[in-house]
């Protein structure tokens, strides 16, 4: 029989919230909230995740939560971790920090950096769907190049900025990438992340079906799609030294990726679109390099 | 026992008192004494709390929401640029109901950059939903941040405060303080125990997001909440203030010789020194002077102001802020208060002065000359220097 | 008056989102599912429930996205006509 009891028991963020069909981020908040457990308060920047799971007089949210600005969530996320200090309870509750790419890279980056800067015992997550999606789908700083939106109409001309690096550069105990085709890996980095003390990243690529101009059961190839291209490494760094890459078995061209989203659809269909893939495919040989992405062949 | 010290640091140690238990920390002249002074009482450990050194303003103010949030009582302080940059987050903590206490050192905001002092910082966040308090003195100030607590951590009221001192004036100014004891503070203040906070064994949701449904009742609530019960609860407090430490708390407004004047000044903060000096002198030779001074800004004591001054003939307000393209605000907002009451004859006529920005001397003679003069002005700056008018560079 | 602006956990589960499919849902074959937990693990709204071997989704909230339709590894979900 179903009830609404045993559908939702297990998970920490219910259905119910308006997120669009097949949002690769309500997917993410799903599992991140999930792996994290009911001992955890969750500060959140405005965006897609906050607006669509916390319309008033309803919340998706069976944990502790709070949103304040888009900006800000760092910031309210280290008075709460001073005040459990205060109150003596740090050790027991794990907290979160979250945002979108626009909330995190762009106009939060700096409460973010002050958090890592002080090493503050939180998970910081940023969802990233390449664009500002709560407000229909404008050029952000993750936004990758060649990428069609409502600002940058003729395709963006930048390249994402690299948070992992920024990351790095801040000492941050754990930093790791993630992808929403392996939600498996999302929990265990989640979980593992938790149980180290300082300040930790986790940069989770959210595919939107809306903002990408993909089908709505997509989501999941696309996110698949996205590493085994190598575009999207997944990585995990502990101290700042690499201890762990994802090996790919064998390259998918990144063709296959761009063409499922109507984002890119402007590349196949001029010189300029062609001269950007051959950009894309730059970026997955530095990926490679870098990385030691693909599996050695014995 | 009385202890001769700088305004900053009496403020810190009466806070220290207060036992916040997160302090957020950014440095902006002329508050960045009372942070200093806050980490090294965290630091000798004869404060207990967690002192956050955040990267901007803004962090400092969200800092706080978050500790506020979670049930701790919380402080910080901020001047001019810094309480500008930090608007929006006190716009959020009014409207999220969280009884964050601060204090703005009252600065000049630039262009051009000026670090001396004038209100125009705070006046500018007036309708945030914020309670104001404006100091003139160094006493009143450590006063006031005790009494600042209880105000606002009220199951009923819970609002955000900002205790107001002028800039460099009371900030670095010297004056012997009284401080009370440790036991009495205590006594006087009760724990801080919020009914919503972010608690894992009682989840909830705060800043939710609020439709064209709700969200008009949220707001209506704290203009009820300021017109009601942070009235009754200053006027309270100040009672309870002045019978347990046995020193003289005013509340809403002082009224200096107010008795049979014609003419009063009305202004707020330290100013009000000069202006008694100037009244005492005028009334030395015979003039009906006085002096309101308003200490509670928001909520504005609208009834209060209208009896106080309704039986002058001319009122001189003196203010240290100016609504540009507008006229001085508290002369617009004492005008409005008497034209929407304008049931009896022979109300009072209002002058509007705007003085001391960006720290220009304000002085007792140019208080008299005021009153002397006695000119009918919607909006007059008071001493502009002609040559420094125009391109005279 | 104090104006308590929170909202209480898991409220959101009176939204029934399964009014936003528009002619198309999943439907659970149960023929040769090997219990791989895919369809659960990965449905958006995590309206997909069940066990072992067992899933269904809780059309109250199923917003008809297809993903569980498209990573069932054994094509044991289809999206069928309401």
């Amino acid at each position: 029989m179903i009830n609404e009891k045993n559908i939702n028991e297990g998970s920490l963020l219910t259905s119910g919230h308006t997120a669009c069909a097949g949002c690769g981020q309500s997917l993410a908040a799903k599992l991140v909230i999930d792996a994290s457990g009911k001992n955890t308060i969750v500060a959140n920047n405005t965006g897609c995740l906050e607006v669509f799971s916390t319309g008033y007089p309803n919340s998706s949210w069976k944990v502790p939560f709070i949103h304040s600005l888009f900006e800000n969530a760092a910031a309210v996320a280290t008075g709460i971790e001073s005040a459990l200090t205060h109150l003596g309870k740090n050790e027991q509750i794990n907290l979160i920090a979250q945002a979108g790419d626009g909330g995190f890279a762009d106009i939060g980056l700096q409460a973010f950096s002050g958090l890592w800067e002080r090493g503050q015992n939180v998970l910081t997550i940023c969802y990233d769907n390449e664009a500002y999606m709560n407000t229909g789908i404008q050029r952000s700083g993750l936004t990758p190049l060649g990428t069609a939106t409502t600002t940058s109409p003729g395709g963006n001309l930048k390249y994402k900025k690299n948070l992992v690096e920024i990351a790095l550069a801040h000492n941050c105990v754990y930093v790791a990438t993630a992808s929403v085709h392996l939600p498996l890996d999302i929990q265990r980095k989640v979980k593992k992340a938790h149980s180290l003390k300082g300040a930790k990243f986790l940069h989770i690529l959210c595919p939107c079906p809306l903002g990408w101009r993909s089908d709505t059961s997509k989501s999941i190839e696309i996110a698949k799609l996205s590493v085994e291209t190598g575009l999207w490494p997944l990585l995990e760094y502990e101290n700042g030294v690499l201890t762990n890459v994802r090996k790919l078995k064998s390259l998918s061209p990144v063709e296959e990726y761009l063409k499922l989203q109507g984002r890119f659809k402007h590349l196949f269909n001029s010189e300029n679109g062609k001269k950007i893939i051959e950009e894309y495919k730059k970026i997955v040989e530095r990926n490679v390099k870098k990385y030691n992405l693909l599996e050695e062949t014995k | 026992m009385k202890q001769f010290l700088e305004g900053a640091v009496a403020i810190a140690r009466t806070v220290s008192l207060c036992r916040p238990g997160v302090v957020a920390a950014y440095p902006i002249t002329p508050q960045t004494h009372i942070v200093e002074e806050l980490a090294n009482l965290v630091e000798s450990k004869k404060l207990n709390a967690e002192f956050i050194n955040v990267e901007s303003e803004h962090s400092a103010a969200s800092c706080v929401l978050g500790a506020s949030a979670t049930g701790v009582r919380v402080y910080s302080s901020t001047s001019s640029q810094g309480l500008l940059l930090m608007t929006e987050v006190l716009f959020n903590i009014a409207g999220m109901r969280l009884p964050v206490v601060m204090c703005c050192v009252n600065r000049a905001v630039s262009a051009p950059i000026n670090i001396w002092n004038d209100q125009q910082d705070i006046i500018t966040v007036r309708d945030a939903g914020i309670i104001l308090l404006f100091a003139e003195n160094i006493q009143e100030a450590c006063d006031l941040h005790i009494q600042a607590y209880k105000i606002a951590e009220d199951k009923n009221i819970m609002l955000p405060l900002i205790v107001n001192i002028d800039g460099y004036i009371l900030s670095h100014g010297y004056e012997p303080v009284e401080f009370p004891s440790q036991e009495l503070v205590d006594k006087f203040l009760p724990k801080y125990e919020p009914e919503y906070k972010l608690d894992v064994e009682n989840p909830m949701t705060l800043g939710p997001l609020q439709g064209p449904e709700y969200y008009l009742e949220s707001r209506y609530a704290i203009q009820d909440t300021m017109e009601n019960e942070v009235m009754n609860k200053i006027e309270k407090v100040a009672d309870e203030f002045t019978k347990t430490f046995g020193r003289k708390s005013f509340g809403f407004v002082e009224e200096y010789k107010l008795e049979d004047a014609e003419t009063v000044f009305v202004a707020m903060g330290s100013i009000c020194g000069t202006i008694k000096e100037a009244v005492d002198e005028l009334r030395g030779s015979g003039e009906k002077v006085g002096v309101l001074r308003l200490i509670t800004y928001r909520p504005f004591p609208k009834k209060i102001l209208f009896d106080s001054l309704k039986k002058a003939k001319k009122v001189n307000v003196i203010e240290k802020a100016v609504s540009l393209g507008s006229n001085g605000i508290l002369y617009t907002e004492l005008t409005s208060l008497f034209y929407s009451r304008c049931v009896e004859e022979n109300l009072p006529k209002f002058s509007g002065y705007v003085v001391g920005l960006g720290g220009r001397d304000v002085s007792k003679e140019e208080i008299i000359d005021i009153y002397k003069k006695n000119k009918d002005v919607e909006i007059e700056f008071l001493n502009i220097k002609k040559e420094n008018l125009g391109s005279y560079i | 008056m104090f104006s308590k602006i929170i909202t209480r956990p898991g409220t959101a589960v009176s939204n029934k989102t399964g009014s936003w499919r528009s002619g198309k849902k999943p439907k659970f074959l149960h023929k040769n599912c090997t219990g791989c937990r895919s369809c659960f693990l990965l449905c958006p709204e995590g309206c997909v429930y069940g066990s072992k071997k067992s899933y269904d989704t809780n059309y109250d909230f199923c917003k008809g996205c297809g993903i569980c339709v498209a990573v069932c590894p054994v094509k044991d979900i289809e999206m069928v006509e309401e």
